[in-house]
């Protein structure tokens, strides 16, 4: 069966992201107050799997052997038929 | 003795190494196509800076997971060289041949200007002819440089004396100031491997091994590699 699996990569708590940083400046001189901002990195992948559970096993290894760096990421994982 | 250049697509500054190890230090050296694999065992393997893979996912990421990374870690399992440089260290970090990543700079822009770093060891074949303490001047050309670990890490680096350069002004002295990209304890150059046998460093020695580019300083890492492989002929 087809899933897909939506995969959020962002930064750990407590990790300095430069990016998010400068978008909240520029929100910022925008006339924007904001209290934080902080990013995230999303990946649709649609593959065949035997069950949801299979499916989201499969988009956690591809997690921890290429999208994410446990160094300075983590990652969550949603499974939709 | 023999060098081997590896390159991937997006690499570019296969050439300069190539250049500095056959025209400036006068030893063989090819340039390897990452397709092509690993032909023949090498004395030591550079791993060039560059954009592999247009830095796409992460810097180094893609590169890191090809089958010629295989072949390079079973090179340096064998205790031979292997030297990343900007790109290549990044490349190194993402495959797990030294601890920690490399990642955007504190302030997200390109830094590319020369930088004075403080040798930290000598003990290893690429730092054997600095002293330790000694300042250096290589240029930096990267915007995911900034070196991130956990404090375990950073622990055991500096436990294990495996940190080979970091950022420094030029009396030697390491602060915040004289960090270009935040790095976690002004780091820019980790050794790894069983026998100290593998340096990442985000400098460009190539760019730094003769008099008329402004400095020399970086030529010593490459000389430093030359003799110990000598030592083992």
């Amino acid at each position: 069966m087809k899933y897909t699996a939506k995969i959020t990569i962002a930064l750990k708590d407590g990790m300095l992201n430069p990016e998010a940083r400068a978008i909240q400046h520029a929100l910022a001189n925008l006339g924007f107050t904001t209290e934080s901002l902080s990013t995230a990195r999303v990946f649709f992948v649609t593959l065949e799997a035997a069950s949801a559970g299979a499916a989201q096993a499969e988009a956690e290894k591809m997690c921890e052997r290429l999208l994410a760096n446990p160094v300075i990421h983590r990652y969550e994982v949603e499974v939709a038929a | 003795m023999k060098f081997a250049v590896v390159q991937f697509g997006g690499s570019n500054c296969d050439r300069d190494v190539q250049y500095v190890l056959a025209d400036v230090c006068g030893v063989d050296c090819d340039l390897v196509w990452y397709k092509d694999g690993l032909k023949q065992d090498y004395d030591a393997i550079v791993i060039p800076g560059g954009f592999s893979y247009g830095d796409y996912l992460r810097a180094g990421a893609i590169a890191a997971r090809t089958l010629v990374m295989d072949a390079i870690r079973r090179h340096a399992d064998a205790g031979r060289l292997v030297l990343g440089i900007c790109n290549g260290a990044q490349i190194g970090a993402e495959s797990g041949m030294v601890p920690g990543t490399f990642t955007t700079n504190a302030t997200p822009k390109f830094i590319c200007r020369p930088v004075c770093l403080r040798v930290e060891t000598a003990d290893s074949p690429f730092t054997r002819l600095y002293k330790k303490g000694e300042v250096v001047r290589i240029p930096i050309a990267h915007k995911e440089g900034r070196y991130v670990a956990a404090p375990e890490t950073l622990t055991s680096l500096n436990e294990e004396d495996r940190v080979a350069f970091r950022f420094c002004d030029e009396a030697g002295n390491v602060t915040p100031a004289a960090n270009p990209n935040g790095a976690a304890e002004n780091i820019t150059g980790i050794i790894g491997g069983k026998a100290r046998n593998i340096l990442c460093m985000m400098p460009h020695p190539e760019r730094a091994s003769e008099e008329v580019l402004g400095s020399a300083d970086g030529k010593k890492i490459f000389l430093s590699m030359i003799r110990t492989i000598e030592e083992q002929d």
